[in-house]
């Protein structure tokens, strides 16, 4: 028998609402003993929340009977309006009438258990209660919806219909089939690779998304790399918490820019805590890089370039990065041409940093650089699960297994160990691997037997 | 009717077709006096339908069943009168072979290796009650009042059991081959509570080889070199014989169609479940409309007779349509239907009634196989009475059940499924099904199976003593070809006339025999010093250096595998006591006792959620003791 398990359902300190979870058998009865309002099943209902006589909020709340929710137990929400005391209070209040706090992700753990989720879903349920930005939280959303299943299932679907051709020429060698030949599952197999690449190609952004952005801000000193940092601050002020770096001289700043939770690995006081060496700063400054995700490369486009800017150049090249040409208010030594000569991958944006100039640019920049390419913003799916990279990382080297062995002309009962294994690969992911699904495509598509 | 006690025996059997036969033997040779009782002793080892004992998956269950010490290899080896080894564009891991039989020599050679069975009585009567004790089976009653008592009974009743033939509209109680039907004992397994099910299956036309023009069909003909099903075969000489290859086409179709409304199957008087992988004729027109055609062999049923079975035809229309569509096919215009098409429908178990040794959950010390458990195939038949006799021994000596996981044997995989998910159609193997199928390959059943068979007493000495010579001789000479350099030079010109990139130093022979599509014998030339090898002992040496890679991968998949199969559970524990579990996957669970974690997941209704919560109950259980 399961206890009833309540809990604050919604993130803490952030917005007007807060919405206390009840799960389990006595749910209802929870309810009854603190809501003056009206309780049937499905229905959202107006009342106050009461401890003895003391009024604590007004509320809305809504019983579901089981099994058909989230948790495919009886559930209650209660919005609580008012402020974070009467959310905490009625909390104890729950808690006071029978039901017990809910350990992390417990919900789900039930709604998992009680077949209401796949892995998948399960996953990315857990995803959304760590999820900490708005953007982050509309990925999950979807995932949770399945459509990465359904992404997932089209690839599945594709690597079925190569198996069951494969499966019928393996265990049909007689019969007046047709052969499958080695440039067909060639083809297939490519296809397959592609849909997998595309889906691989969104992961990195995914995970982007939900730890966060790193991103490291360099340059020689004085070239404007404050500035951009104070810049980045201001817009974001209202959240912004220091958090200590990760070095001792580089500091990390937590930020918002268009919604995404962006580290700013700042480089800035370097030169500073340590002028000795002129080496060190571009040590640190590596080392600080190294960590990051993207770097910010501020040069002083007003001046002609140093050989210290040269060096930093150095370490940059091969990354992913934004050149900024600063101070361009001040003159215009050093052009675009000359630093995409250098670094012929990277952005670059001339800015005025100290007037605020360019700073749209450089958002835009971040932003498209987890939302770029294959993804449109309104259609957030990302692969932003660990487990489900590496099980796509895994379908994606099986499926590249079984093409190196079509390529040396091994037969086709060896190749199709790989694409199983690719297929199975991608069953994990939606939590669906023993199945009788291939046998039954054969003998559905295709005339067999005596 | 007056019943007496006419004798005892350790085990009856009822039933000898396939399965019935290699549970026979196999109770006998491992030391219990057995009686084995047949409605027609014109039917041992009758081969009702094709006349093919092998192929893809069924072969290797022929392989499998002879390195533990059955019969079936042996006696399709003295009884072929064609082999072909088929797939060998593919790996060696599905190389099936295939011989046609000579149906009436085949059932006379199981005949006679049943009489001379020392501890094997074999007798004609037709069994129509169990005899039952405490919910225990200790005996049978036939249909003459004759009592056989025995402590443990074996069922293998094939198609006999509630059998009924359809021909177009005209519906009669049989068993195959117009043979008698078995229909009381079928009214009284029901009675017993047995949860039996209505299965079908179907036979095509045999026709008269004279009426047939062979000049308008593909020749089939035999390898040119034999392979034996039969580890203990070297070498088999045969003067084969052709089958023929013809097609239908669209005025046979038309025919068919005109006259869906005569098929039994259409018609919605058989209620039986057919096989999808064997449908009638009629089923391909209805299902495959847009194929132009479908093929059929014509293969003889014996050396010494003129019958020719007319394979990928089965069908229950009427006999008057069966002959037009027959006479539509090219080069069967003028034929003459010596036996017309059927269907048959019969009674089996729900297979999950089961238990993996082939006991019977409801009736203790009663063991099922064969089509009885929903199975469909000599093949799936015969491995499941080997193991059915094995079990039914093992259970009398008090000893723990012989059961062969789904990484050790094919003959694992079928009994594993049937027993585990079920089955909602007559049953059949296939390549595919197996997991581990470049490790449960043919050519080393021996190696996987036949020293287990020899600690159960099955094995013979001989048959023991030549396995270890294999093995033996197998390890030596790879050994020897990883020391046997050859020169550039000398082993060039192989490597060029098989396409193979030419070497530029001196290689090992071992080497060279892991390029695809260079053979042990290729490179004889260059290689003065080799041992003379059977063929058996060369296709286990090769196809061991060859896909050694890919193996051992295997063996890793294996051995993953193996870890949650090992994860025991015990008979005594009350799924309904562990939270977490779905009620669903409770009930299953406790109906089921899965004897491992690996098996339960294999049960239908229980999710990997399940697993999931069963793990952690196994894991919280392991850390309180």
């Amino acid at each position: 028998m399961e206890d009833t398990i309540a809990a604050i359902a919604t993130a803490y300190g952030e917005g007007g609402i807060g919405i206390i979870r009840i799960s389990g058998e006595d749910s209802r009865d929870i309810l009854r003993k603190i809501f003056t309002g009206k309780i049937e099943s499905r229905r959202l209902s107006y009342g106050k929340i009461v401890d003895e006589n003391e009024h604590i909020d007004e509320v809305l709340a809504v019983y579901m009977k089981g099994p058909k929710t989230y948790t495919g137990e009886d559930v209650v929400e209660i919005n609580c309006h008012g402020s974070m005391v009467a959310l905490r209070k009625t909390l104890a209040l729950v808690l006071s009438k029978g039901a017990r706090m809910a350990e992390p992700g417990e919900f789900t753990k039930r709604a998992f258990l009680n077949g209401r989720l796949d892995l998948s879903q399960a996953e990315a349920v857990i995803d959304v209660i760590k999820a900490k930005s708005d953007r982050s939280f509309d990925v999950a959303i979807s995932q949770l919806e399945g459509s990465l299943s359904k992404r997932i299932e089209k690839i599945r679907q594709a690597l079925l219909d190569l198996l069951v051709e494969v499966t019928v020429n393996i265990d049909y060698p007689d019969e007046d089939i047709e052969i499958m030949t080695y440039d067909k599952a060639r083809d297939c197999l490519c296809n397959i690779r592609n849909m997998i690449g595309e889906l691989l190609a969104t992961s990195g952004s995914g995970r982007m998304i939900r730890e966060g952005i790193r991103i490291a801000i360099v340059g020689k000193p004085n070239v404007g790399k404050s500035s951009l940092m104070n810049c980045l601050l201001r817009e974001s002020r209202a959240i912004v918490t220091e958090i200590p770096g990760t070095t001792r001289d580089t500091i990390e700043e937590a930020v918002s820019i268009r919604n995404l939770p962006v580290y700013l690995i700042d480089t800035a006081g370097i030169r500073d805590t340590d002028d000795t060496v002129e080496k060190i700063g571009i040590e640190k400054t590596k080392e600080a890089f190294n960590n990051a995700d993207y770097i910010i490369l501020v040069v002083d486009g007003s001046r002609p370039l140093t050989s210290e800017d040269e060096e930093i150049i150095s370490y940059v090249r091969g990354r992913r990065a934004l050149v900024l040409l600063n101070k361009r208010d001040l003159g215009a030594e050093v052009t675009v041409d000359v630093i995409s000569e250098k670094l012929p991958d990277c952005d670059i944006i001339e800015t005025a940093l100290s007037k605020g100039e360019g700073l749209t640019e450089i958002e835009d920049n971040i932003e498209s650089l987890v939302y770029g390419g294959q993804i449109s913003q309104g259609e957030s799916l990302m692969v932003n699960n660990v487990r489900h990279i590496d099980l796509l990382k895994h379908a994606d080297s099986a499926a590249g297994d079984a093409l190196s062995l079509l390529e040396i002309m091994e037969p086709l009962d060896i190749v199709e160990i790989d694409i199983r294994n690719a297929y199975d690969f991608l069953g994990e992911i939606v939590g669906d691997t023993v199945s009788d699904e291939i046998i039954n495509e054969v003998f559905a598509r295709f005339c067999l037997g005596k | 009717m007056e019943k007496f006690l006419m004798d005892t025996y350790d085990i009856i059997v009822v039933g000898a077709g396939h399965a019935g036969c290699e549970a026979g033997l196999a109770a006998a040779r491992m030391g219990k006096r057995t009686l084995v009782l047949s409605i027609n002793l014109e039917a041992v080892a009758m081969m009702a339908c094709n006349p093919s004992i092998g192929g893809t998956g069924k072969g290797h269950l022929v392989r499998e069943i002879d390195a533990l010490g059955g019969q079936m290899g042996l006696n399709i080896d003295k009884t072929f009168i064609q082999s072909r080894m088929l797939n060998t564009a593919k790996g060696p891991a599905v190389h099936s072979l295939r011989a046609q039989a000579d149906k009436n020599e085949y059932h006379i050679e199981m005949k006679r290796t049943m009489e001379q069975e020392p501890l094997l009585d074999l007798k004609q009567g037709e069994v129509i009650d169990l005899v039952l004790e405490e919910g225990k089976a200790c005996g049978v009653v036939l249909r003459t009042g004759a009592v056989y008592n025995a402590k443990a009974v074996i069922l293998a009743t094939g198609t006999f059991l509630g059998g009924k033939i359809f021909i177009g509209d005209s519906a009669f109680d049989s068993g195959p081959n117009g043979l008698a039907p078995s229909m009381e004992l079928a009214a009284k397994l029901r009675e017993y509570g047995l949860p039996m099910r209505r299965f079908k299956t179907g036979t095509p036309a045999r026709a008269l080889a004279d009426s047939l023009d062979y000049s308008k069909m593909t020749p089939q003909e035999g390898d040119s070199q034999i392979v034996p099903f039969s580890f203990m075969n070297d070498e088999l000489e045969c003067d084969q014989i052709k089958c023929w290859l013809t097609y239908t086409n669209e005025e046979t179709h038309e025919v068919i169609r005109n006259n869906f409304h005569r098929s039994a199957l259409f018609g919605g008087q058989i209620e039986g479940v057919g096989p999808r992988y064997c449908p009638s004729i009629e089923d391909k027109v209805n299902r495959f409309a847009d194929r132009k055609r479908h093929q059929l062999f014509i293969e003889p049923e014996g050396r010494y007779t003129d019958e020719m079975y007319i394979q990928g035809m089965s069908s229950s229309l009427p006999e008057d349509v069966q002959q037009q569509f027959y006479e539509t096919i090219e080069g069967l215009e003028n034929l003459k239907i010596v036996r017309p098409a059927y269907a048959i429908e019969y009674d089996c178990i729900d297979p999950l009634n089961l238990k993996i040794s082939l006991e019977n959950r409801t009736i203790e010390n009663l063991f099922c196989c064969g089509q009885f458990n929903g199975s469909s195939g000599y093949e799936e038949a015969a491995a499941q009475g080997l193991m059915a006799g094995i079990n039914a021994v093992l259970k009398l000596d008090d000893k723990e059940p012989f059961v062969l996981d789904r990484s050790e044997a094919y003959i694992g995989v079928l009994i594993d499924d049937l027993v585990t998910k079920g089955t909602n159609e007559p049953y059949r193997i296939m390549t595919s099904r197996a997991e581990y199928r470049l490790v449960l390959r043919q050519d080393n059943a021996d190696l996987r199976l036949t020293e287990k068979g020899y600690r159960l007493g099955l094995v013979t000495r001989e048959r023991y003593d030549r396995f270890l010579e294999k093995k033996d001789v197998v390890e030596r000479e790879t050994e020897r070809l990883k020391k046997k350099v050859v020169k550039p030079d000398e082993i060039n010109p192989i490597l060029e006339a098989h396409n193979s990139a030419p070497v530029k130093t001196a290689v090992s022979l071992i080497e060279v025999l892991k390029r695809p599509g260079i053979t042990y014998d290729d490179v004889a030339s260059v290689d003065d010093e080799r041992p003379i090898l059977s063929q058996h002992q060369k296709t286990m040496m090769e196809v061991g250096i060859k896909y050694a890679g890919y193996i051992t991968k295997q063996q890793q998949q294996i051995d993953k595998f193996k870890r949650l199969e090992n994860r025991k559970l015990s008979r005594e524990l009350d799924y309904s006591s562990i939270e977490g579990l779905r009620i669903e996957a409770r009930q299953k669970l406790n109906e089921f006792k899965p004897l491992s974690v690996g098996q339960a997941s294999r049960i239908s209704g229980v999710s990997p959620a399940d697993i999931n919560v069963l793990l952690i109950y196994l894991e919280k259980e392991r850390r309180s003791n």
